[in-house]
C-alpha cells in the first residue's frame, strides 16, 4: 500500500504542477493575460456578485403568444371558408381554441375540408415527437374546433424565446463590447446579466428596454371621420380607436389592419429635422417594405397614416406625396434621448411577446472587491487554523495533511479554470468549506494509524492499515456530500449553484491529495528512516 | 524529524452511551419540539429570497450611519413595511421592503427609498424578488433538501441495512430541522444560501455517523460474542476522537468563514457551525442508539454475510 511506484509518483506530481500552472492566469495582470498563449488562456469567471453589476430575471409572456397566434388562426378560418363559399357565423375564440358554427350543418363536413390544410407538421425533429401543429376537428353536428396543440405550442414558444434573446442582446449591446449575457432559463424565462451597472439610471434604461415590446406598424387614419365623432356615434367596422401621444387628438381612429409592420424595417436611426431642428427617427424600409410603402402613399396622397408603437400613436403624418424610396422619418414631440432609445429598439427589431422583470439583483463593484478580499482573507485565516489544529496534533504528518489541503485549493482553482466555470461568493465560501473537509480525510486516516499503534501493531504497517482502512470510510463519508452537491447544483438556482460548484470540484480534489499527495509525502518518508527500525509516526 | 504532534484526546474511553440512551434521546425530542414549536409558532425570518420585496445594502459615504434618521426618512415614505437594520462596523445597513403591488411599483418604492436616502450613503447592493420566484424558488427549496435526504437515505440503505440507513437519516432530519428551529429562534434571516448550508450540512452530519457505522458492522464482525449493546459502546467510543475531530477542523475553517466573511454568507455560516455542532452530538448520541430500536442484531448484519460467503463458495 506504501510504495509509491513510479509512474504513480510522476502523474501525481504532473498533476499538482498542471494545476499550479493553471491556477496562474488567474491571478495576472490584464496585459500578462493577454499576453499568454491561446493554450494557457484558462480562467474561471468572476460571478456578478463578486465584480459587480445586474442580474435581471424576466418572464415572457406566453399567454400573449397563444393568443396572438388564435388571432391569426381566426383571420385564416375567415379566410379560407370565405374562398371555398361556406356560409359560416364569425368564428370565435374559446378555451384555447377557435370554434366555429355552420348555420347549415351540411357544411361542416364541406368547412372541415376547407380548414384541414391550414394544419402544418410541427414538433422537434430532435425528439422525433413529431405531428401538425393544429387539431382540427369537428366538435358538435355543427360545428368544429381548431386547437393549436401543446408540443407547437411550446416550440413557438422556444423560437420565440430564442428570438427575444436575440433582440435583448441587440439592444442592450448593439456594439458587441459589453460582455452582456442573455439566457433562457427554465421554460419561459430570460436572464439578463451585465457587468458594470450599478446606478439606478442605468438600471432604469436596461429595465426599459426590457419592458418595451417595440411593436410598429402602420396604419391608415380614417379618411373624413374623426375619433371624437367615432367616439359620438359608433367606430364603423375595420377601424379602431387608438391613444395618441402626439400633440392634437388624444385618440385617432385608424384602420384595424396595419398596412405595414416593424418587420419590414431595414434601418431606424436618430437624426434632426433639416428645418424645426427637433429630433427625429429616420427610418428605410426593405425593398418589400419599400414597394408597399410606395404603392399606399401614391394611392392615400393627402390622407393620413398612423405610426403605431406598442399600442399608441406616436405619430400620425400626412401622405404629402408618393414615397418611392422607403425611407422615411417619424417626429414626434421626441427628446434626444427617446429618439435614441427608440431607433435603437427599432433597429433591433419588436419582442414577440411582453416581458416581466420578476427579479433583480445588483452588486457594486465596491462591494464585490470587498467580498473578494474578505473571501481571500477568510480562506487565509481558515487555512492558517485548520494548519495550526493538523500540526498541533500530528505533528509532521499534519504537515503533510496541510500541504495537501493547499494543494486541494490549487486544484479546486485549477479545475474552474479549466471548466470556465464562475466564482461567486458562495463559491468562495464553498472553498473554504471543503478545506475543512479536506482534512477531515486526513483526520480519519492518521486516528486509524495511531489506533493500530495502540493495537500493537509495528510503525510501518499501522501506516499501511491507516490508509488502507480508512479508505472505505472516507469515500462514504465525501459521498454523501457529493450528492447533495449535486443535487444543488440541478435544482439550485443563482447562489446555490456557484456553491454547489465549488463544494463538488472540492471534494474530488480533496480525495485526490489525501489519497495521493499525504500518501506519498508519507511513503518517502518512511522510505527516508532506517528500514527495520521506522519510528512511530503520531 | 520525529515530531508527532499532541494526542491530546483520550483514548479508551468507556462512556456507557447505551445506558444512558433515554437521556440522549430525550434530549433530542425536547429539542426537536422547541425547534417544532418556534417554526409553527413564530416561523421563519424570510429573506426577500423567500419572502419577495426588496433590500439594500446601504453604507455611509463617511463616518457612522444614523441609523433611526434612515429610518425616520424612509417610514414617511409610505411604502409599508420597511425595516431598517445596523449592519457591519456601525456605518452599514440592511433595508427590507416589502413586496409591493406589481413589478413597477416595486422598482418604483426601490427607487424612492434610494432618492431619499441622497448622497451621503451609497448603493452597494440590490436584490428584488417578485412573488412568482420567491414562491418558486421556496418550492425548489424545499424539493432539494427532500431529494438530498433521500439521495443520502439509498446511498446509506445501498452501503449498509435497512436499519443503519434509517437511523442515519432520522439522525439526519434531527440535526437540519433542529439548526431550522435555531433560524426562528434566533431570527436570523432564512434565505437561498441558508437552504444551501442545511443541504451541505445534511451531506457533512451524515459523515461522522457513517464513521460510527462502519465501526460497528467492523466490530460485528470481529467480536462475535460480544452483547450488542456492550459492542454499540465499544464502537462509539472506538471512534470518539474521529469524530469530534474532524468535525472540530472543518469547524475551524467555518469559524473562519463565520468571523471574516461578508454580510451575505453570515447566515451560511452560522447555520453550517451550529449543524456541525448538533450534527457531532447525534453521530454520537442519538445515531448509535437509534439501532436498538430499529431492531438491529447480530444476525441483521451476520446473516448478510453468511449468505454471501455462502454464494462465493458456491
Amino acid at each position: 500500500m506504501l510504495q509509491f511506484t513510479r509512474w504513480k509518483t510522476i502523474a501525481t506530481l504532473a498533476v499538482c504542477l498542471l494545476g499550479l500552472l493553471l491556477c496562474i492566469p488567474n491571478f495576472l495582470s490584464k496585459e500578462r493575460f493577454d499576453a499568454l498563449p491561446v493554450i494557457a488562456k484558462h480562467k474561471f469567471g468572476l460571478g456578478l456578485d463578486l465584480r459587480g453589476g445586474a442580474h435581471l430575471l424576466t418572464t415572457m409572456d406566453l399567454d400573449e403568444l397563444r393568443k396572438d397566434w388564435l388571432g391569426n388562426i381566426q383571420d385564416e378560418v375567415r379566410k379560407r371558408l370565405r374562398e371555398a363559399k361556406i356560409v359560416f357565423t364569425p368564428p370565435g375564440i374559446q378555451n384555447g381554441a377557435v370554434n366555429v358554427r355552420f348555420p347549415k350543418p351540411e357544411d361542416t363536413e364541406a368547412g372541415l375540408k376547407a380548414l384541414q390544410p391550414m394544419a402544418q407538421s410541427a414538433g422537434n425533429a430532435l425528439t422525433g415527437a413529431t405531428g401538425r401543429d393544429l387539431d382540427i376537428k369537428q366538435a358538435g353536428p355543427d360545428f368544429l374546433t381548431i386547437t393549436p396543440t401543446e408540443p407547437a405550442l411550446n416550440e413557438r414558444a422556444t423560437q420565440a424565446i430564442g428570438a427575444a434573446i436575440e433582440i435583448i442582446r441587440k439592444r442592450l449591446d448593439p456594439d458587441g463590447t459589453k460582455e452582456v449575457a442573455v439566457q433562457r432559463q427554465g421554460r419561459d424565462r430570460i436572464l439578463v446579466q451585465q457587468p458594470g451597472v450599478e446606478t439606478e439610471k442605468e438600471l432604469e434604461a436596461i429595465r426599459n428596454t426590457l419592458r418595451q415590446a417595440a411593436k410598429m406598424t402602420f396604419h391608415l387614419v380614417h379618411p373624413t371621420m374623426t375619433a371624437e365623432e367615432a367616439k359620438q356615434t359608433r367606430v364603423p367596422s375595420g377601424y379602431m380607436l387608438v391613444p395618441a401621444t402626439d400633440r392634437g387628438p388624444a385618440e385617432e381612429l385608424i384602420e384595424t389592419r396595419p398596412v405595414l409592420t416593424g418587420e419590414q424595417l431595414k434601418s431606424a436611426n436618430p437624426g434632426f429635422d433639416s428645418q424645426t431642428n427637433q429630433p427625429i427617427i429616420q427610418f428605410s424600409f426593405n425593398s418589400t417594405g419599400a414597394r408597399i410603402f410606395g404603392k399606399i402613399s401614391s394611392e392615400n396622397i393627402g390622407r393620413r397614416f398612423a405610426i403605431v408603437l406598442d399600442g399608441k400613436v406616436i405619430s400620425a403624418p400626412v401622405f404629402r406625396s408618393a414615397i418611392l424610396g422607403g425611407s422615411g422619418e417619424i417626429s414626434g414631440s421626441f427628446t434626444v434621448e427617446e429618439v435614441n432609445r427608440l431607433s435603437t429598439l427599432l433597429q433591433s427589431g419588436s419582442l414577440p411577446a411582453k416581458l416581466t422583470i420578476v427579479e433583480e439583483r445588483v452588486v457594486g463593484a465596491s462591494l464585490g472587491a470587498d467580498s473578494i478580499e474578505q473571501g481571500k482573507r477568510a480562506g487565509m485565516i481558515g487555512l492558517i487554523g485548520v494548519a495550526a489544529f493538523m500540526i498541533f496534533a500530528y505533528g509532521l504528518f499534519g504537515v503533510f495533511a496541510v500541504i495537501g489541503a493547499a494543494l486541494h485549493v490549487v486544484l479546486v482553482l485549477a479545475l474552474m479554470s479549466l471548466l470556465g466555470s464562475t466564482m461567486t461568493l458562495p463559491g468562495i465560501a464553498g472553498v473554504v468549506l471543503t478545506i475543512g473537509m479536506a482534512v477531515d480525510a486526513n483526520v480519519l486516516i492518521y486516528e486509524r494509524i495511531r489506533e493500530e499503534l495502540r493495537n500493537g501493531k509495528t510503525p510501518l504497517s499501522a501506516i499501511d492499515a491507516g490508509f488502507a482502512r480508512a479508505y472505505a470510510t472516507i469515500i462514504d463519508s465525501q459521498l454523501t456530500t457529493f450528492i447533495a452537491g449535486l443535487l444543488m447544483f440541478a435544482l439550485g438556482s443563482g447562489p446555490v449553484k456557484g456553491f454547489a460548484v465549488t463544494l463538488t470540484l472540492g471534494i474530488i480534489t480533496t480525495v485526490f491529495t489525501a489519497f495521493t499527495v499525504t500518501r506519498m509525502l508519507a511513503s518517502w518518508w518512511v522510505q527516508a528512516q532506517d528500514r527495520r527500525m521506522v519510528p512511530a509516526p503520531l | 524529524m520525529k515530531f508527532k504532534g499532541f494526542d491530546f484526546f483520550p483514548h479508551n474511553t468507556k462512556w456507557k452511551i447505551i445506558s444512558w440512551r433515554y437521556v440522549f434521546i430525550g434530549v433530542s425530542w425536547a429539542l426537536a419540539i422547541a425547534a417544532a414549536g418556534m417554526l409553527y409558532g413564530r416561523g421563519l425570518n424570510y429573506g426577500v429570497d423567500f419572502k419577495g420585496g426588496t433590500l439594500i445594502e446601504v453604507q455611509a459615504v463617511s463616518g457612522n450611519l444614523e441609523i433611526s434618521g434612515v429610518r425616520d426618512k424612509l417610514n414617511k415614505l409610505g411604502l409599508g413595511d420597511v425595516q431598517v437594520q445596523a449592519i457591519g462596523k456601525g456605518n452599514e445597513a440592511l433595508i427590507r421592503i416589502g413586496q409591493q403591488a406589481d413589478e413597477k411599483a416595486q422598482a418604483v418604492a426601490a427607487a424612492k427609498v434610494k432618492a431619499a436616502l441622497g448622497d451621503g450613503v451609497a448603493i452597494r447592493r440590490t436584490e428584488t424578488v417578485g412573488p412568482t420566484v420567491s414562491s418558486e424558488l421556496k418550492r425548489t427549496g424545499i424539493y432539494s433538501v427532500i431529494a438530498a435526504l433521500t439521495g443520502i437515505l439509498i446511498y446509506v440503505w445501498f452501503r449498509f441495512e435497512w436499519q443503519f440507513a434509517v437511523a442515519g437519516i432520522v439522525a439526519l432530519v434531527h440535526d437540519v430541522f433542529i439548526t431550522t428551529g435555531m433560524f426562528s429562534l434566533l431570527w436570523y434571516e432564512f434565505d437561498l444560501a441558508t437552504v444551501a448550508a442545511l443541504l451541505t450540512l445534511a451531506g457533512y452530519s451524515i459523515n461522522d455517523t457513517v464513521v460510527v457505522f462502519d465501526r460497528i458492522r467492523e466490530n460485528m464482525r470481529k467480536y462475535k460474542k460480544m452483547d450488542f449493546e456492550q459492542l454499540l459502546d465499544l464502537s462509539i467510543n472506538e471512534t470518539l476522537s474521529r469524530t469530534v475531530l474532524t468535525s472540530s477542523v472543518t469547524a475551524v475553517a467555518v469559524l473562519a468563514l463565520y468571523l471574516f466573511g461578508t454580510e451575505a454568507i453570515h447566515g451560511f455560516s452560522f447555520a453550517m457551525l451550529f449543524g456541525i455542532v448538533i450534527g457531532t452530538y447525534s453521530s454520537i448520541f442519538v445515531a448509535a442508539p437509534l439501532l436498538l430500536y430499529f431492531g438491529v442484531t447480530r444476525d441483521t448484519v451476520q446473516g448478510k454475510q453468511d449468505a454471501a460467503a455462502k454464494s462465493v463458495k458456491a
